[in-house]
Order: structure tokens, then C-alpha cells, then sequence
């Protein structure tokens, strides 16, 4: 093939179909045992288990002894090297580890891949089982990798539900939606509540006198919020205790218009609401609080 | 006249960020069995159980007392499941300790837990219903803004909460069950990390733990091993939309106080009470629960946390065991109170153990704080 580079040229060298392995009867009974998806290491005459197994002890240099163990499926890595990105001719194509193995029954170590994940996820002694390919044909990658053993599941639960603001709620956002805060008197001990709520948490008793309340109102107390969340406003967000003039019980609600560190205990704000056009029965309706500029209240 | 109740088996597991090793069956097991044994009995002497734990949203498992019936060696035994958000702990104990009272049973194990780890609490706590605006992230974002009205109301000042961060996780350094361990940890360690809710730092919050916990309570004439026991237990909670409600130092929590002082003839906590467990999962929550609770006058706890009184060495120790700050599995952290509180009356608290510790508070609060629970135990019989 031609190359971009003088004097550079690619070449490939590859036996037409692939060379052949004649197995021989020890490693062929291993690769038949794979093929029928089980593990086998051949037993030395000095009572070893090698796996995978081999023709001749390495270690007398006399042949095996012809009486095959089932091992595993299960093994411990004994040593690893993690593969942060993987090459061509890898058996998996994301990041992964070699390992070596050593199987349940067995004395030796078999060399292969663990898909951990991550790094951190396989180890000396780490727990790891085989993952056998679909179809297996008698070849070492019909385990197509090992794999840390099941320690965790993910179990998604999801509920959908149609929210229908009726009620008490109802009638607060229909204000909302007007441009005006409802709230309650009750007709026991004279609180108004805001929101607009149907019984007194004090008393008990229904309430049932209706009142509007003004925009404004005073910062009893607030938080910086630093945290981000995907649901909340950007940080850094006030959430503010706003005592509407009149009412009796605090609103939780943003305070905008001011850089978060200038709100104080006792500042005077008025509700600033979207342009009328965009207002519907929902708080998106009002944007958040800002300063009046009237001088801060005395609290008690 | 309510019978005699006595704790004589306390059971914990290690808190930690994650327990990956088992199932949430056996996280609670490991605790109920620990407490069997340390009361020296087995499953078979138990006659009910009560398991408690925060927001079924926490894990995703609906009804899970169900599911650990079985771990709990529940079967063909009455069960039952408490939940009063983060005081659930502590009411799970109270409801166990009624039952031996009020002559229901002899032997009760009663067992709380979290596996934070399953999910994520401050997800939890903050799902953003529809036609609301999205303002309160966590517990963090709640409390937040109580703790700056009572910075507000008292003139305490801005390092109080530093104090309590640091003292907590040096008395945690002395419990072997507890999740944080940060030796070297100062002030200036806290004051450098952030503020995630202004004004509360990161190390000014308490953990996400896995956890459990488990006591075998007991009547008197079943009683083994050594006994804590049980001289006041009370429950309140309040509306927490009520007009005028006093979210620094809620009603709820001095009513429930008072009632558990007056069944423990205790008329000066500060002096009587030798050593408190107490809820604190921001560490400002110390100088405000030492108003609530009545060891320090209004306005002035803060100059008692400060005077070092709540000390493991001081007059006054609170949190000897590291507290909710160091230790965090949130069904569970009420009923480790009551459990430390226990542990300490009966001489069994090891490092952190209160010299002659005879009279302890256990305490625990939840929601927005709107539950609470408290019991009193002592080495002597009431």
C-alpha cells in the first residue's frame, strides 16, 4: 500500500484463513469441556490441578495424569492490570482488566479479562465469574470475560400521578393567577393564613372567610442556598420566611432583585410577578420577592 | 402503675457511607443480633416487634417492615412498623417501652435503620410537587433559615457552630461504631469548607450513613444482664403551619421535655441529667436544643456550648458518642440516642463512657421540627 511518507510502506502478513491448532488430547478436552460451558483443569501425578491444563507438568516435566477436575465456575484474582483504553484485538472494546485467575478447586492461575467498570472495582482477591458467550464453538473466548460477582441491582420505581389542585389549593391559585395572595381568617382565633387552607392548624376549625392579601410583606428569615439541584433555582438562591402584610403565618418564597448577601432579617419586599400575559394559576406565576426599598422592620 | 421497662440489650452495627456487603434484611439483622446478645438471649425470648425507620422514598422499599419480618425473627409474632420522620428512632423505642409498661409483653426487640446508601436523602426530602416553586433543597435548606433567626435572636456569635462541629467529631474519634473519623479535625478545618446553606457549612452537617440499631427491652421480672432503665419517656408533636409556631424553639419539643423531666422527678436537667444525647444534625442544633430542653435559659445556650459545659469533660457532656453529626443512618439516629443514653447509665460506653454516669437523656426530633421524642433512663430502678 502506498504511503503519504517516502520510503514508508504498510504491509500484512496474515496466513489466509488463520493457522490451525492441532489441540492434542489435553487441551482439546479442555475446550470441549468449555464448548458444553464448563471448567476443567487436569490433575499432575503429584496431585495438582492445573488450569488451564497443560500436557506436561512444568514443574517434573512428566506428562498429566489423564483425570480431568471440574473447577470453578467461580475463581479470585490473583493479580491484575487494568486497560484504560482497550486496542483492537482485545476482547472487550471498553475499559477492562487482565487478570489472573485462580478458580475454585484449582492450583493454578488462568489468564483472561474482568469487566469491573473501573478500576477500583477488581483487585487481588477480588470475587470474579465467567460470562459465557451466546454460542461457543471450543475456544478460550467462549467466556467472553469474567465479571465481579452481583453485589447490587438497580431497581427503578416510578409513579405518575395527575395532580388535580382542587380544594384549598384550588382556590389559591386561581388568585395566583389573578395577581393576588388568598388567604384565610379563622373564625376561632382570628389568624389569616396564607396560603388559603380550609381548616385552622391551631383550632381545628373550618375556615371560611376568604381575604386577600397585598404583595408585600417582610423577611422574617431566609437561607443562602449554595447546593445546586436540577429542580431548584441557579445558585446562590434566597429562600425567604415572608410575612405578607396581614398574615399571620410566613410564606416560603425566593427573594430576587438583590445580591443574595444584602437580604436582612426585617427587609421590606413586594411580590414581582410575570408579565400578565404569561400568569397562570401556579407560583412560576410570581418570580420572586424584591426589596421595596421602605426602611427594615423591628422584629421582636 | 405503669410496670418497670428496662433496655438489656443494645445492639449496633458500624455506620458507614456504604454497607455493600449486605441487604437491608441483613443490616438489621446484624443489629437485632448483637443486642440478643448482648441480653444473652435469642430470638425465642422475644415476645413483639417494633421496627422504625425514616421515608419509605429514602429506599424505595414500600412497607419494608414486611419484607424484614423474617431478618427480625418476627414470624408468628406481633410486628409493627414506626414512622415520625427523623424522631422515628426515638419513637420506636417509646412505643417498645409502652408495651412492656402497660403489661402487653415481657421481652420487646425494637429496631431501626437506614440504608441511605440505596438512594439519596435530600432527594428525597425535596420532590418538588407541581404549582409550587422549587425552594427548599434537603435538610440543610430547611433548617437553614431557623438557625439564622436564632443567630439573630440571641447575638450568638458566627464560630458557635464551628465549636460543636469539632467537639462532636472528637468525641466520635472514641466510638468504634461511628461513620466520621477525622483526626486532626479544628476549627479551621470546619471554617474552610464551604457554606452549603448559608449559614451552615458542610462540616456543620451531619453524614449519610447506612446503619441499625436494635434494643431488647424488658419488664422487670424478665430482665437479664445489666439493665438501663427506663425513668420517663414522652412524645410531642405540633402543626407545623400553625400561626405564631416558634420554629427556634418549638413548643413541641419543651412540652415533651417537661413531661419526661416530671416522670423523671428532674428539676434542674443541667445538674441532675449526667450526660444527653440529644438530635443535633446541624451543629448549631446544640446551643438551640440547650434552650428547648431547658439546660440553659433563653438566649443563652450558645455561652454554654462555648464554656466547653457540653464537653465530653465538661459538667454538661452532650453527644459523647459523636452525635447525628458524626453518624448519620436517619432512621436509626433517634434510637442510637436512646441506645447511647442506655449504654452510658449501664457503664458500657467504653471511650466515650460519662465517669458515674447515673441519669441520661435520649432525644431525637423530626420533620420540620414538629416531632419529637425523649426518654430518661438510669442506672437505678425508678
Amino acid at each position: 500500500m502506498p504511503s503519504d511518507e517516502p520510503l514508508t510502506a504498510e504491509h500484512v502478513l496474515e496466513f489466509p484463513g488463520g493457522y490451525t491448532r492441532t489441540t492434542g488430547p489435553v487441551i482439546g478436552r479442555f475446550l470441549t469441556e468449555l464448548r458444553a460451558g464448563r471448567l476443567v483443569g487436569v490433575r499432575t501425578a503429584e496431585g495438582r490441578v492445573l488450569v488451564p491444563p497443560l500436557e506436561y507438568d512444568p514443574a517434573t516435566g512428566e506428562p498429566v495424569t489423564g483425570e480431568y477436575v471440574e473447577v470453578g465456575p467461580a475463581g479470585t484474582v490473583t493479580a491484575c492490570a487494568w486497560v484504560p483504553e482497550p486496542l483492537d484485538g482485545h476482547p472487550l472494546d471498553r475499559p477492562f482488566a487482565w487478570a489472573l485467575i485462580k478458580l475454585d478447586g484449582a492450583d493454578t492461575a488462568l489468564v483472561h479479562a474482568v469487566d469491573a467498570g473501573n478500576p477500583k472495582a477488581v483487585a487481588a482477591g477480588t470475587r470474579v465469574w465467567p460470562v459465557w458467550r451466546g454460542e461457543r464453538t471450543g475456544h478460550i473466548t467462549d467466556i467472553s470475560c469474567f465479571a465481579p460477582e452481583v453485589t447490587k441491582i438497580v431497581s427503578p420505581v416510578r409513579s405518575a400521578y395527575t395532580l388535580r389542585a382542587g380544594g384549598a389549593l384550588g382556590v389559591f391559585l386561581e388568585g395566583i393567577g389573578r395577581g393576588v395572595f388568598v388567604g384565610g381568617r379563622c373564625g376561632g382565633c382570628g389568624k389569616v393564613y396564607v396560603p388559603y387552607r380550609l381548616s385552622c392548624p391551631e383550632c381545628g376549625l373550618r375556615i371560611a372567610e376568604r381575604t386577600e392579601l397585598p404583595g408585600t410583606g417582610t423577611v422574617t428569615t431566609f437561607a443562602i442556598n449554595n447546593l445546586p439541584d436540577p429542580r431548584a433555582p441557579e445558585v446562590p438562591f434566597v429562600s425567604a420566611y415572608i410575612l405578607l402584610d396581614g398574615a399571620d403565618v410566613p410564606m416560603i418564597a425566593l427573594v430576587g432583585g438583590v445580591p443574595a448577601h444584602e437580604v436582612r432579617h426585617g427587609m421590606r419586599v413586594r411580590a414581582v410577578w410575570v408579565p400578565e400575559d404569561e400568569r397562570k394559576p401556579s407560583m412560576a406565576s410570581v418570580r420572586w420577592f424584591a426589596p421595596t426599598g421602605e426602611p427594615d422592620v423591628e422584629l421582636s | 402503675m405503669a410496670q418497670r421497662c428496662a433496655v438489656i440489650g443494645v445492639g449496633q452495627t458500624h455506620y458507614t457511607t456504604k454497607r455493600r456487603d449486605v441487604s437491608m434484611a441483613g443490616l438489621v439483622r446484624e443489629a437485632a443480633l448483637r443486642a440478643l446478645e448482648d441480653a444473652g438471649l435469642t430470638f425465642k425470648d422475644i415476645d413483639a416487634v417494633v421496627i422504625g425507620k425514616a421515608p419509605d422514598l429514602f429506599e424505595g422499599v414500600m412497607m419494608p417492615e414486611a419484607y424484614l419480618a423474617d431478618a427480625l425473627g418476627a414470624a408468628g409474632k406481633p410486628m409493627m412498623r414506626v414512622h415520625t420522620a427523623g424522631s422515628v428512632g426515638g419513637s420506636t423505642a417509646l412505643v417498645g417501652a409502652g408495651l412492656v409498661q402497660g403489661g402487653v409483653h415481657e421481652r420487646v426487640l425494637v429496631v431501626a435503620y437506614e440504608k441511605q446508601s440505596e438512594s439519596n436523602a435530600t432527594w428525597a426530602l425535596s420532590t418538588h410537587l407541581p404549582f409550587s416553586s422549587s425552594l427548599v433543597v434537603g435538610a440543610g435548606g430547611y433548617f437553614a433559615p431557623h438557625i439564622r433567626e436564632y443567630m439573630r435572636r440571641t447575638g450568638a456569635p458566627g464560630h458557635i457552630g464551628t465549636l460543636v462541629a469539632v467537639k462532636d467529631r472528637l468525641n466520635a474519634l472514641r466510638n468504634p461504631y461511628a461513620h466520621l473519623k477525622i483526626p486532626g479535625i479544628d476549627r479551621a478545618m470546619v471554617e474552610s469548607t464551604p457554606m452549603l446553606w448559608e449559614p451552615i457549612r458542610y462540616l456543620e452537617t451531619c453524614p449519610s450513613s447506612d446503619g441499625a440499631c436494635a434494643l431488647v427491652l424488658s419488664s422487670e421480672r424478665a430482665a437479664t444482664g445489666t439493665p438501663a432503665w427506663v425513668h420517663g419517656g414522652a412524645m410531642r408533636s405540633e402543626p407545623i403551619f400553625r400561626a405564631g409556631r416558634d420554629t427556634v424553639s418549638p413548643q413541641a419539643g419543651k412540652d415533651c421535655a417537661a413531661d419526661v423531666y416530671r416522670q423523671a422527678g428532674v428539676t434542674d436537667p443541667r445538674r441532675q441529667i449526667d450526660v444527653a444525647e440529644v438530635y443535633v444534625p446541624f451543629s448549631w442544633y446544640e446551643p438551640m436544643w440547650l434552650e428547648n430542653l431547658g439546660f440553659a435559659a433563653e438566649g443563652e445556650g450558645w455561652k454554654l456550648t462555648e464554656s466547653g459545659a457540653t464537653a465530653l469533660d465538661g459538667d454538661t457532656p452532650w453527644n459523647p458518642s459523636g452525635g447525628v453529626l458524626s453518624s448519620n443512618p436517619i432512621g436509626a439516629s433517634g434510637l442510637i440516642r436512646f441506645a447511647e443514653a442506655a449504654l452510658q447509665v449501664r457503664g458500657a460506653a467504653g471511650e466515650h463512657q460519662v465517669d458515674g454516669a447515673r441519669l441520661a437523656l435520649g432525644h431525637a426530633y423530626g420533620g420540620g421540627a414538629q416531632f419529637f421524642a425523649m426518654w430518661i433512663v438510669g442506672r437505678e430502678k425508678p
